[in-house]
């Protein structure tokens, strides 16, 4: 292996420690003694303690995870069809009007789309709670979903699906036995993904969130604004290193499942 | 011991298990299928063969069932299908691209038809086994496709489209995926298996070797329009046109004039300042029409001197030798120009060769070793 130039090594460095310093220093400071956040007194797991016996907290953490498991389920299903009519449905009439609005909240700001969704509530007079965050982050995911998918959808070899046909599949047998099976591996990225969206979303949910649901986030956001407490900071490592864990875990799978992989093809092939 | 020949287009009584009526396929402003009529019989083995383009895979499509014809009518064993949906035809397709389920199995991809014909377990078991059987996959049954080579590959989709007993069996380009070597034990396999099943075979390629190796009728398109169907001895020996002589195989064409010289027989002026050419055939020409002498190149025969008793004798110089091994391909220019190519079997070693390049030489042919072409 080639030794990394100076310039190489600088680069990176900084560009590491651009990203990582803040966090670093969240993660030091969750295991202060002292209760200014500021000053160093000594390592101490006792921010962990008293978060665990935070009930707001941990009220707000159990809310999250229901919104994320709910709104991401039916956004990766709705992003999952939309996706299918897009890439599959053929020439009909306003495709490409179709796939640009499905497309555009990705770039809609946030701040639109929650204030909408708010009005939208209002009007029809929908009590503001755990179901309408849901149905927001679903409106908002769905397109993630839908990017992800349909980009497995094109480089699907059409062919398959007509052999499920031409072998007496009907259409949604074909769609059920063969395509959603080939495609899954997308279809869970796309549902991780609406998952983390909905997990750490602050600006829609206080648009769409009311009295008795107060996400994570909402929760964190209006702490901080008192000053920062350690019990933040020890519970953003939480998160932090959930994370952390969850996509390492993820990279690893597929790393050993693509090796495998070739290792089969290619003893395949000498045999 | 009388050898019944297999020629059901021969027979009238014979009801053909494929036709096509006037069947025309427009995609927009393009033609793909051109008002084109066809029968195919039961047990046959037919190739639609022809350049990309020419519209042989729209016609096994539509077939299969993934396109419907923009005129016309198309019946499997008397009844139009167009109504019917792919998962409903008794007919099943082998892809180009095999399209195995990477999810399932080999043995769960030749089950999978037959799964969704409600078969019992044990009538699916033992029908897959056959299958298996057939193909010689028995040990890689376990298996996933990218576990296995691409010519197994081949060969569980063979299995997995003849599972269910299909009416029919489509073959889009089937060897197309396979080296060399490999393509011509398979297309001996595909053969036999054709042979031991009993089942219709239409195969669409554009390797002629491959059509004139497996096929019992060989089906030349261009253009959206069927050229001729015949076996493949007729469509190499007596092609109807320049288009098809051209497209199987070598062929020299050598142009002229026609003058009836007797029964099917006819004088053909080719070059002043040189004898006419003595040509048989049976395809008629009036006085002065122009026409096309296509002759292969292994049925001209090459030699130092005049040869005394030749229809048809031409002198020229050798411009060109391709060693090909067992043969050797000989290009020989002649006065007028034209280039003539005339093939010899290298029966002595290299070293024993009569000719070489400049050398001057007279290309000889019989009265009926060519066939006379319209323009």
């Amino acid at each position: 292996m080639n030794r990394m130039s100076w310039f190489n090594a600088v680069s990176l460095t900084l560009g590491f420690a651009f990203l990582y310093i803040p966090m670093v220093i969240l993660v030091i400071f969750s295991f202060n003694e002292s209760k200014l956040v500021t000053v160093w007194a000594g390592f101490s797991t006792k921010w962990y303690g008293e978060l665990m016996q935070n009930e707001a907290f941990l009220n707000a953490a159990w809310v999250t995870i229901k919104v994320a498991v709910f709104s991401s389920t039916m956004a990766t299903v709705l992003g999952t069809i939309a996706a299918y009519v897009l890439v599959r449905g053929g020439r009909f009439m306003g495709r490409t009007l179709f796939s640009g609005m499905i497309y555009a909240p990705l770039v809609m700001p946030e701040v639109i789309t929650g204030l909408s969704l708010l009005l939208l509530f209002i009007g029809i007079g929908l009590d503001r709670g755990v179901f309408t965050i849901v149905l927001a982050h679903t409106t908002f995911s769905m397109c993630y979903v839908s990017v992800v998918v349909s980009s497995r959808l094109v480089t699907f070899d059409r062919s398959l699906e007509e052999a499920a046909l031409d072998l007496g599949c009907s259409p949604a047998e074909a769609f059920r036995l063969v395509t959603l099976p080939i495609i899954a591996p997308a279809v869970i990225s796309g549902w991780l993904l609406a998952f983390t969206l909905s997990l750490d979303d602050l600006v829609i949910a206080s648009f769409t969130s009311g009295p008795s649901a107060t996400t994570l986030p909402i929760k964190i956001f209006s702490a901080v604004r008192l000053g920062v407490s350690p019990e933040i900071n020890a519970l953003s490592t939480i998160m932090i290193s959930i994370v952390t864990v969850g996509v390492i875990t993820a990279s690893l799978v597929t790393k050993h499942q693509v090796a495998r992989q070739k290792r089969e093809e290619q003893a395949a092939e000498r045999a | 011991m009388t050898a019944s020949v297999f020629e059901p287009w021969n027979d009238p009584e014979a009801k053909p298990l494929i036709h096509f009526q006037n069947v025309t396929k427009r995609y927009g402003e393009f033609t793909a299928i051109d008002n084109l009529t066809i029968d195919i019989y039961e047990r046959e083995f037919y190739a639609l063969l022809g350049p990309s383009g020419c519209g042989k895979t729209t016609l096994m499509r539509m077939l299969a069932g993934f396109e419907t014809p923009t005129e016309g009518k198309i019946f499997l064993a008397g009844q139009d299908i167009a109504p019917v949906p792919p998962n409903k035809r008794a007919v099943n397709m082998m892809f180009q691209s095999y399209a195995l389920f990477p999810h399932l199995s080999i043995w769960e991809n030749i089950a999978f038809g037959l799964k969704r014909e409600k078969m019992p377990k044990h009538d699916i078991s033992d029908r897959v086994d056959e299958m298996l059987r057939l193909t010689r996959l028995e040990k890689f049954a376990r298996r996933k496709p990218h576990q296995i080579s691409g010519g197994q590959r081949q060969r569980v989709a063979l299995a997995r489209s003849l599972a269910k007993h299909p009416k029919l069996l489509l073959l889009d380009e089937p060897l197309g995926a396979l080296d060399k070597k490999l393509r011509q034990d398979t297309q001996f396999e595909l053969m036999d298996i054709q042979e031991k099943t009993g089942t219709t075979f239409v195969i669409v390629t554009h390797d002629q070797e491959e059509a004139m190796t497996v096929a019992s009728r060989v089906a030349v398109m261009d253009h959206g329009k069927i050229i001729q169907v015949a076996s493949p001895d007729r469509i190499y020996e007596s092609p109807n046109s320049v288009y098809v002589a051209d497209f199987i195989g070598d062929v020299n064409l050598i142009e002229g004039t026609a003058k009836p010289n007797g029964n099917e027989a006819y004088a053909m002026s080719w070059h002043e300042g040189h004898e006419p050419l003595t040509v048989k055939s049976p395809n008629a020409f009036s006085d002065g029409q122009k026409c096309h002498l296509a002759i292969r190149p292994e049925k001209v025969a090459i030699s130092a001197e005049k040869p005394a008793d030749a229809d048809n004798a031409v002198q020229g110089r050798i411009l060109d030798i391709a060693y090909l091994g067992n043969i050797s391909t000989y290009h020989v220019e002649l006065p007028t120009g034209a280039v003539i190519k005339a093939q010899t079997a290298n029966t002595r070693r290299i070293a024993r060769r009569a000719y070489t390049w400049e050398d001057t030489v007279w290309l000889s042919w019989t009265a009926t070793a060519g066939v006379l072409l319209a323009d």
